[in-house]
């Protein structure tokens, strides 16, 4: 089995679930909440991942990074080197391509708050954040978890996004989907087999492991 | 030049939220004094009570006007001003109570004490658990209780940062009709000991006798009346307000005797007589409906009535309304009787006459207000 891959793959899952998390709890809180009329629009283009072909989002991604590009030439500038076919831009071509499964799960927890203890929370002197992190946030821990296993889960498994990003440097932006996909071209079929099966176990144990936790209801922890 | 002689009231509002395509709901009325008082805001459901509290809180904000409080504006459209609900120091009670179902008991009552010291919060909370009697309770989540027990926890939770306006919607409302009339009087009893205003919302008549001092009549969102509640009740502005009020009479009065389920009471200079609902003080609102008021030529007493109320009246004036002719009697107190055209015709009553006023004790409905 190619354990670079793996351990690969499973830091870049890790690093995009906690990017998805730290950005994703914001604007799930203001989809949930926000009145403005255009908010149709946000929804919509955080949705587009879903829909999708992973080679159209990557080719954009490729196009926006690139050496052409004034977000690639800035970055370039900035960190002496280029995002395309590096580990930066397999991060960041995978916050975009999990972001509605982040997301999703967070507004629509979020929503689901009765509006009546945010309101409860703010009469009794709580500011907007701290209401989030005593009221909303504890309630809504069922969703935050489903939005972490999901982000997960989805970027472990990526395929199309990361073949045209990143490309297939070992030991840099080769995950363990590549691996596998390389191995079968290579009519390598036993080790394919072996990470397949690898893959296919940790994704079971991790979502049976979600879909019990989420039946113990009404255990929520608090943050604060 | 009254402004250096009259101090400002207490509470002034003068709000107004508009609904796209919708009604536009004011919250307009005043509490004089700082202390013990507790305000009404009474009318049928989708009134705008409960948006007039909801302004009150600072969880609306208003597209006009303004509302001042205790020297400090809260609200003032004008200048585009809006001071959010945690910065208007109040306790506030939503109808559905809306505890946090994640925390304890105590953890709700100590919800709003985050600026003090751990010790502090801990003595606030015993305070409050003796004071709502929910001693034995303090482990318990929210879907542990009964209703009377929620609506206890939600009333400490609001006095817990000892506010200093309240604001109570439908306070009793979720609860079973006993419990209603129990808790009434804890409730009035309770608020006296807190010495601060409270504005409260409910759509039942006797729950506005009980526990209010002021009475603020909404309808369509509009407010039709503000005052003592007596006042209100004794001169309603329009038939719109009498027509909310739903009842023709209601004096205040005072018990003189119970004897045998049967109270004796004296109302203005008249004495009458009423079936004891229990649970009474010595200070009653009495109300009567116009339809149980009969009212007979002359001022013998008949023969072979059940009637025990016979008062000797003078008839103040006598309207038509429909079918029906109001007559306004004065007994030793106002009293109103709603009669057919028909026997009014035929007993030939008309203004000034004298005549007598019949009515059985069971239809004198006795509301304490101490």
């Amino acid at each position: 089995m190619d354990w670079q891959a793996i351990r690969l793959s499973l830091w870049l899952a890790t690093l995009t679930t906690v990017s998805l998390l730290v950005l994703g709890l914001p604007l799930a809180y203001w989809l949930a909440t926000s009145r403005r009329r255009w908010k149709f629009l946000v929804e919509a283009v955080v949705a587009m991942p879903l829909v999708l072909p992973p080679t159209v989002l990557g080719f954009y991604l490729l196009m926006a990074m690139g050496p052409r590009s004034p977000f690639g030439r800035a970055w370039e500038s900035l960190f002496g080197r280029t995002l395309p076919f590096s580990f930066e831009g397999l991060l960041l071509a995978s916050v975009l391509y999990s972001l509605p499964f982040m997301i999703q799960p967070l507004a629509a927890a979020f929503a689901a708050v009765d509006r009546g203890l945010v309101e409860a929370s703010w009469c009794l002197g709580e500011s907007r954040l701290r209401t989030f992190l005593r009221v909303i946030a504890p309630l809504s821990w069922a969703g935050i978890l489903t939005g972490v296993v999901l982000s997960f889960a989805h970027t472990l498994g990526e395929f199309g996004v990361v073949l045209m990003v990143g490309g297939n440097l070992p030991g840099r932006t080769r995950t363990v989907s590549i691996a596998i996909y390389d191995q079968v071209q290579a009519m390598d079929y036993a080790p394919a087999a072996r990470t397949a099966a690898l893959l296919l176990g940790v994704s079971f144990l991790v979502l049976t492991f979600t879909y019990a936790l989420r039946r113990r209801q009404r255990k929520p922890w608090t943050l604060i | 030049m009254d402004a250096h002689l009259t101090p400002s009231p207490q509470l002034l509002a003068d709000a107004e939220r508009r609904y796209r395509g919708g009604p536009t709901v004011e919250a307009r009325f005043d509490i004089p004094e700082p202390g013990f008082s507790v305000t009404v805001l009474f009318g049928p459901s989708g009134s705008g009570k409960t948006t007039a509290l909801r302004l009150l809180a600072g969880l609306e904000r208003a597209d006009r006007g303004s509302i001042r409080f205790g020297g400090a504006t809260w609200s003032d459209a004008a200048r585009g001003l809006h001071c959010p609900p945690q910065a208007r120091n109040l306790g506030f009670l939503p109808q559905a109570y809306s505890l946090f179902p994640h925390l304890s008991v105590s953890a709700n009552l100590g919800y709003g004490l985050a600026s003090l010291s751990a010790r502090e919060r801990r003595a606030r909370v015993d305070e409050l658990l003796a004071l709502l009697d929910l001693r034995d309770l303090e482990a318990r989540h929210p879907g542990e209780l009964s209703g009377g027990q929620q609506q206890r926890v939600a009333l400490g939770r609001a006095l817990a940062r000892k506010p200093a306006l309240l604001l109570l919607d439908e306070p009793l409302s979720a609860l079973d009709r006993p419990s209603q009339v129990r808790l009434r009087k804890e409730l009035r009893s309770l608020l006296r000991t807190l010495d601060i205003p409270t504005v409260l919302v409910t759509h039942d008549r006797a729950e506005a006798l009980q526990l209010g001092d002021r009475l603020v009549v909404m309808d369509q969102g509009r407010v039709c009346q503000c005052g003592d509640i007596q006042q209100v009740f004794d001169r309603p502005t329009d038939p719109a307000v009498a027509t909310i009020l739903g009842v023709e009479t209601v004096v205040r009065g005072r018990i003189e005797s119970i004897v045998g389920g049967m109270a004796t009471l004296s109302v203005g200079s008249a004495r009458i007589f009423a079936a004891d609902p229990g649970g009474l003080g010595w200070e009653v609102f009495i109300c009567i409906r116009g339809e149980d008021v009969a009212v007979e030529r002359g001022s013998t007493p008949g023969s072979g009535s059940t009637a025990r109320n016979r008062l000797p009246a003078r008839i103040t004036a006598l309207n038509p309304e429909g079918s029906l002719v109001r007559l306004s009697l004065d007994c030793g107190f106002p009293l109103e009787s709603l009669v057919t055209r028909q026997a009014c015709a035929d007993l030939g009553l008309s203004e000034g006459d004298g005549v007598c006023a019949v009515l059985k004790a069971a239809a004198v409905h006795l509301i304490p207000h101490d």
